[in-house]
């Protein structure tokens, strides 16, 4: 266990917890918008940093990635670590006009828009958080969202913008995206997600349509379980 | 190439290569043949070199060398006459070949006076000197310069490029000659890793990267990192504009960084090594892969080198070309087959880098300074330079000034000496406005700062950075806002675009300064950009994005009348930002000579023959043709 400060509050930690959760097991709230419980941190939207006093020496940190270390002062609020989160927030209401989660977010931190930057125009609201990104590849297990380009150009998608053929519509990356910028229509006996469309199994017990039919295809080979005992819906198992 | 494992086998393999760097009875041409002096014509040279050879029926050797350094009056051509002092002729061209030749064969040197003669030379490895001319001088040679007489060469201190030039970088024998992999003998024969790491430490190198990290002090900690396996990396991809003393060192002399990274692989314990090199130097690519292979096959590479119970191999990975991949993290990412995307650095990749294994990356120039340290020691090395930064640092010298090229320098010695000394002053006798350095991440340092001495501190201090050694030289025609939105421009198409304030803010920052140039600079805009800098800085996950705002800030630190000027005053005093200036015809000094009017592409100048010519300000597009064709300073910037 390691002994720090938070805010004021003296606080003890497991040593290796990460900043982040050791301030929101203590009831500090560090606005975040990329990482998730089910994955790894990258520290890609900056808004969680906060300031560390470690010695002499003031640093800001992210607290996503940062591991809590005894002796330490945080501060989650200071001046330096609300400039850089204003300013997160009005770049991605810059660069996401139309998002209302962003807005609404932005608002309750009391941050307006910046005039001087113009709004983009292209009706995008993918903020970069990569969470579909990260669950595509680490959870699903498929890889079928990347990013192509970088710096500006920087763009989410499938390979060549072409519907990927290792997609299985299984939809984590519309559930998972913050500022639904990923979403998935339905019919009655299809999905479509990400450029393609996914015929639906309908369950062998109800008859109700409830998962793709790659997607099950996907989870026998990967579980060795048969195809026909998938083919019950979750509420009919 | 027989097994080089003995002392033995190294002298030999060094008297085979003397005898080609200073041959006793045939001629010696060489010609440096890396990119820019292929560029500058080299290869067409060193054709019509061997054409005149073959027609002629001459007997001499010819010779592919690295750069010589001096770029503006490439091509280099260096002969060795046996017993005579050794000659460079500059800026040769084909239809010099004969003539040159001709002269060297007579020793009649009139007609084409070669650019510089050297009598002696210290070997740097050695510190012994190396003597030309035997017995007297001839007359013929007394009125070519001595090359410590050429200002552009006269402060060097190779130590580094100290091959660069001289040895065929084919040639491993050469290498041999000049000292090379004798430093990796001691270091494996006579010295313990501790000892060897001490010695790094000692000599107080810095990292030349641009973070100017102590490369011992890394060193250390990789070695008492706990893992299986350890790598070490050599960083060959040097991204930043205008700077490229890597690949001239990769090009010239690539031996000399395979024996400082077998050096640090066995001071460390590892066994692989990896050097990234960027596609886009291809030179480098093949001259590495050759030199790889003839150290492989030297037993200089693989099982037990040099009979030691060490072995250590390397392999060289070609890099897609991002500026991203230069940061350690990225590039590492990049060598897992990932894209090149930084992580935070809350680990260290001496402890977890390469396949999460301790990892030892530093940079070419790094690397380069190793085998020479261990050859002649700590001691001798920290005396070059300054405390705090000692040895020497390549620069690249380029911009306005009369000459250009990499130029290798103690650390310490002045901007002015660098820019009036070996660059020779301002080209056009044009008023000296600033030079940057140090990348897209470094700044502009100004006038009232030229006697500052180069070091790493000294240039951060001064709110620049010494980075890989960049140095772009500005003159009174240079607008400040222009070139902090040139780099911007540049950080924000190469930001890796991972997080949010790089990958958002710089572009924003670059859209004012868009705006700036263009006539809508706003009140507040300053301010704006300093915020701005501020939370880039704070917030960014990697070091891009944590000097991005340098060039802004530094050239705001140094030259904010001239942003005040465009935002407020909307005129560009440097006469560059092309919506911002008026081009004018002075009456009295236009004498209608009608040039102005040919060139003009809009027709917006106009004019009767002999009569005073007029600028439709409606239909001139600011292109300049006018500006530069005037012989009688009859056009102005407004």
């Amino acid at each position: 266990m390691v002994k720090l400060v938070i805010d004021g509050k003296t606080v003890q930690a497991e040593e290796g917890k990460i900043l982040l959760t050791v301030a929101r097991e203590n009831g500090i709230e560090i606005p975040t918008l990329c990482s998730h419980e089910t994955l790894e941190n990258t520290g890609a939207c900056r808004l969680c940093v906060v300031e560390i006093t470690k010695g002499k020496r003031k640093k800001i940190v992210t607290s996503c990635l940062y591991a809590a270390e005894d002796g330490i002062v945080v501060d989650t609020k200071s001046d330096r670590v609300l400039k850089v989160r204003r300013f997160v927030m009005q770049f991605l209401m810059a660069r996401c006009p139309t998002s209302d989660v962003i807005r609404d977010m932005a608002a309750n931190m009391g941050i307006a828009p910046e005039t001087r930057f113009k709004p983009s125009e292209d009706g995008k609201t993918c903020i970069f958080c990569r969470l579909c990104v990260k669950a595509c590849e680490d959870v699903v297990g498929v890889s079928a969202l990347g990013f192509a380009f970088r710096g500006v150009d920087k763009a989410l998608g499938t390979p060549y913008r072409e519907p990927s053929p290792a997609c299985i519509g299984c939809g984590s990356c519309a559930y998972i995206c913050p500022t639904r910028q990923i979403t998935m229509s339905s019919t009655e006996n299809t999905r479509s997600i990400c450029g393609k469309t996914f015929k639906m199994k309908a369950c062998s017990v109800c008859g109700r349509y409830f998962a793709p039919e790659e997607q099950l295809a996907f989870i026998s080979k990967k579980t060795g379980v048969d195809l026909e005992a998938l083919s019950v819906c979750s509420s009919c198992r | 190439m027989s097994k080089i494992n003995t002392l033995d086998a190294l002298d030999k393999a060094a008297k085979k290569g003397r005898d080609l760097l200073f041959p006793s009875t045939k001629i010696r041409i060489s010609i440096g043949m890396t990119t820019n002096s292929i560029a500058a014509g080299a290869r067409s040279v060193y054709d019509a070199f061997l054409e005149e050879k073959k027609n002629k029926n001459m007997k001499f050797d010819m010779v592919k060398t690295g750069g010589m350094g001096f770029d503006s009056v490439e091509p280099i051509v260096d002969v060795v006459i046996p017993n005579k002092p050794r000659l460079a002729f500059a800026k040769v061209t084909v239809e010099k070949v004969p003539v040159l030749l001709e002269q060297v064969a007579r020793l009649n040197l009139d007609r084409e006076l070669p650019f510089y003669r050297v009598d002696e030379q210290e070997d740097i490895f050695t510190g012994e000197t190396i003597q030309y001319v035997k017995g007297r001088l001839p007359r013929v040679f007394s009125k070519i310069s001595l090359r410590e007489e050429i200002p552009f060469y006269k402060n060097q201190l190779k130590v580094v490029t100290r091959n660069c030039g001289v040895i065929d970088p084919e040639n491993m024998e050469e290498y041999i000659a000049r000292g090379g992999y004798y430093g990796l003998h001691k270091a494996l024969t006579e010295m313990k890793p501790d000892e060897i790491v001490q010695e790094i430490i000692d000599s107080g190198l810095r990292g030349r990267g641009g973070g100017g990290f102590p490369t011992g002090i890394k060193w250390r900690s990789c070695r008492e990192a706990e893992g299986d396996i350890k790598y070490v990396i050599c960083n060959g991809d040097e991204g930043d504009p205008g700077a490229y003393m890597d690949r001239s060192l990769m090009e010239g002399d690539p031996h000399s960084i395979i024996e400082g990274m077998i050096i640090g692989a066995y001071a460390i314990g590892a066994s692989q090594g990896y050097i990234y090199v960027r596609n886009e130097y291809p030179l480098a690519v093949e001259n590495l892969n050759r030199a790889v292979m003839q150290a492989r096959k030297a037993g200089l590479l693989g099982k037990n080198i040099f009979g030691q119970k060490f072995s250590f191999d390397i392999k060289i990975a070609k890099g897609a070309g991002a500026f991203v991949c230069g940061e350690s993290t990225a590039l590492i990412a990049s060598l897992e087959g990932r894209a090149g995307e930084p992580r935070a650095k809350y680990t260290h990749t001496v402890e977890h880098g390469l396949w999460d294994m301790p990892t030892n990356l530093n940079n070419v120039e790094t690397w380069n300074n190793v085998p020479i340290i261990i050859a002649r020691g700590s001691k001798w090395f920290s005396q070059i330079g300054t405390k705090t930064s000692s040895g020497t640092k390549v620069f690249s010298l380029v911009g306005k000034t009369n000459n250009i090229g990499l130029a290798e320098v103690p650390m310490g010695m002045t901007i002015r000496d660098i820019v009036y000394g070996i660059g020779g002053g301002i080209y056009n006798d044009r008023e000296f406005k600033a030079v940057q350095t140090g990348g897209p991440s470094g700044g502009c340092i100004p006038k009232s700062l030229l006697d500052l001495p180069v070091g790493f501190d000294e240039l951060a201090d001064a709110g620049s950075m010494m980075g890989s050694g960049g140095m772009i030289v500005m003159d009174d025609t240079t607008c400040m806002v222009d070139i902090a939105k040139y780099f911007l421009d540049f950080l924000a198409k190469e930001s890796c675009g991972k997080c949010t304030p790089c990958r958002e803010g710089i572009r924003r920052m670059r859209s004012i300064l868009e705006d700036i140039c263009s006539g809508g600079g706003q009140e507040g805009d300053i301010e704006l950009l300093k915020e701005m800098s501020d939370a880039i800085i704070d917030g960014s996950l990697c070091a891009l994005g944590g000097s991005a705002p340098s060039p802004v800030l530094s050239t705001l630190r140094y030259f904010q009348e001239e942003y005040e000027t465009h935002i407020k005053g909307k005129k560009c005093p440097a006469g560059v930002c092309k919506k911002l200036i008026k081009f004018r015809i002075l009456d009295e000094q236009c004498n209608g000579c009608g040039k102005c009017r040919k060139v003009c592409p809009t027709r917006a100048a106009t004019g009767s023959r002999r009569e005073p010519h007029k600028i439709d300000q409606n239909l001139c597009i600011q292109c300049r043709a006018c500006y530069e064709v005037c012989t009688f300073n009859a056009i102005i910037i407004e």
